[in-house]
């Protein structure tokens, strides 16, 4: 029934390969630039279809109808999440399509460790190492993956979980994992125990959700851009196993460039990886003894309003509040009554306010405000100083600054929006609660600090009327 | 293909990730974290070859399951992708004429 049918080493397919991961590679140099970038995904999009339209030539492809039943569950299951997914809840998206790409590495591993056993005795060393490999990189990336989607998403809570002394049960499991992995390896030429291969996959399972638990849910953008590289690997594994070069390519590419990706993201961070990874940043014993009540200001929409209109430069800083709020229109709004009122208004993006590097941006974007104001945190702190009035929305760790001037504060280092420096900071906040890594925000209690208490959106919203009416 | 010649492949693919992405402005990094994630959905193609050759009732029902999840991670990613990207595109539209076609 295939049109034509490849041989599993022909030419024609290397061809078709090449032409799909060069595609990949195109795709991904296009969506380093913003005006291309939509372009570049379309490109990698049809690299893609070349890829899987060329396996589904191969002679040795069978099963037609479980394949087509894969597929469809697959297209019926990932259309309708990605195409209704709020833009707010993009990271845990991502984080949950990424869990799926490791677990099929995973099951493809199982699947090929049982064939290979089918075909009885020895198991080259070639293929077996590779089949570990994905298995279990896989199946930490699937389980790791679910977590942070669990956390993100606050099903699970986002602050650290730590039991005492998990730190060294992972290092034991992990092992335990090595040492299986040795055992099978040793036994390759006979018949290695397939009970002790699911021993070590759910061995791996397990890791994958300790491994995550205890990072705080403000870490968790650095985690699934780690597990995205992690299952790139994991495909890549796959393709040693298979012998197939376009796993081999498209795999490594996500592997390093997913690697890339989460050191520029911890260093926007200004803390290590293994840091950020094993230090149980804001589990409850690193928070700032109990807490003290300290006196803060509020004030009212209308007070804003009157704060904001008699400036001549505001500058709005947005977090991750902002999103769950769904703010955006509204601040678009806010900032199109300012601006008719001969205000400035600009944006100061922290690269890692959200839950995602460029999270902000993209939210902004999708309310129509222009890509200029949006001003890079590196950027606009030196101009700080002259800002009349900085407007924080639902932002918080990122605008602390203990970062910079306590050493004994666990974002110490951390590059932050300055807010501190700018003649009157205005933050809006639903309550004196501390923020995601459940740190306190000294800015909250400075005397040119007021604070707006109240849902995002609401806020904004009455800010905005408040201004109409001026 | 041998070993070696998978490695081979292998170094110089890592160093194209490398490469490529060391340029991206901030502001691109969650979509393009996302159409990476979409491209190693290509482990898709991992179960195409196994149910392929799978006789197996067990192996079949662990390749389907693969190639669903392979699917979710493509479709889903391209797909999720693009609607971020779709915002950033509708800013900077230069004056009518120059169109894509």
């Amino acid at each position: 029934m295939p049109v034509a049918s490849l041989s599993p080493s022909s030419s024609a397919l290397t061809y078709l390969y090449i032409a799909a991961f060069s595609l990949f590679i195109f795709g991904i140099m296009q969506g380093t630039h913003p005006t291309t970038a939509k372009r570049g995904n379309a490109i990698a999009a049809v690299g893609m279809a070349i890829a899987v339209a060329a396996t589904l030539l191969r002679s040795d492809i069978h099963n037609w109808g479980l394949i087509a039943v894969g597929l469809a569950v697959g297209t019926v299951v990932g259309v309708p999440a990605a195409r209704n997914v709020k833009m707010t809840a993009m990271p845990q998206m991502v984080a949950l399509f990424n869990g799926v790409g490791g677990g099929a590495a995973a099951l493809i591993s199982w699947a090929e460790f049982r064939h290979q056993l089918n075909l009885g005795g020895d198991i080259p060393l070639d293929i077996l190492i590779p089949i570990l490999f994905s298995m279990v990189i896989g199946s930490i990336s699937f389980w790791g993956s679910n977590i942070a989607f669990g956390k993100l998403q606050e099903i699970l809570p986002s602050r650290p979980i730590l039991i005492p002394g998990q730190h060294i049960f992972n290092g034991l499991l992990l092992l335990a994992i090595l040492a299986g992995c040795v055992t099978l390896s040793v036994d390759h030429a006979s018949s290695p125990s397939q009970g002790l291969f699911i021993a070590v996959l759910v061995g791996a399972a397990v890791l994958g959700n300790l491994f995550v638990l205890p990072i705080g849910g403000a870490d968790m953008p650095v985690v699934i851009s780690l597990l995205n590289a992690f299952t790139g690997l994991a495909a890549a594994a796959a393709g040693f196993a298979l012998d197939n070069v376009a796993l081999i390519v498209a795999g490594t590419l996500v592997g390093s460039s997913g690697t890339i990706l989460t050191v520029e993201m911890s260093r926007a961070m200004n803390r290590s990886i293994a840091n950020l990874l094993f230090s149980g940043f804001g589990a409850p014993s690193a928070a700032a003894g109990p807490a003290e009540q300290r006196p803060y200001k509020s004030m009212g929409a209308q007070d804003a309003a009157i704060a904001l209109a008699y400036a001549d430069q505001v500058v709005i800083v947005p977090g991750y509040g902002m999103a769950v709020a769904q703010a955006q229109h509204a601040v678009k709004e806010m900032a199109d009554a300012l601006e008719r009122k001969g205000v400035k208004v600009q944006y100061a993006i922290h690269p890692v306010a959200g839950r995602m590097p460029g999270h902000m941006n993209v939210l902004l974007a999708e309310a129509d405000v222009p890509y200029e104001q949006l001003r890079e945190m590196d950027e606009i702190n030196p101009e700080m100083p002259q800002m009349d009035v900085a407007m924080v929305i639902g932002a918080n760790d990122v605008t602390n600054p203990a970062a910079k001037d306590n050493a004994d504060s666990p974002i110490y280092g951390m590059p932050i929006v300055e807010v501190d420096q700018a003649r009157q900071a205005i933050v809006l906040k639903r309550s004196m609660s501390p923020g995601f890594a459940g740190i306190d925000n000294d800015l909250f209690y400075e005397d040119k600090t007021s604070m707006l208490f109240g849902d995002a959106k609401a806020s904004v919203g009455e800010v905005a009327a408040a201004l109409e009416d001026l | 293909m041998t070993l070696a010649t998978e490695f081979v492949i292998f170094a110089l693919a890592a160093f194209a990730g490398f490469n490529v992405i060391s340029k991206v402005p901030a502001t691109l990094h969650t979509p393009l974290m996302s159409q990476t994630n979409a491209i190693h959905g290509i482990v898709l193609l991992g179960g195409l070859i196994v149910i392929g050759a799978s006789n197996d009732a067990l192996d079949q029902v662990i390749g389907t399951i693969a190639i669903a999840f392979g699917t979710i991670n493509i479709v889903g990613g391209f797909l999720v992708t693009d609607r971020m990207l779709g915002m950033f595109a509708r800013k900077p539209k230069p004056p009518r004429g120059d169109e894509e076609k």
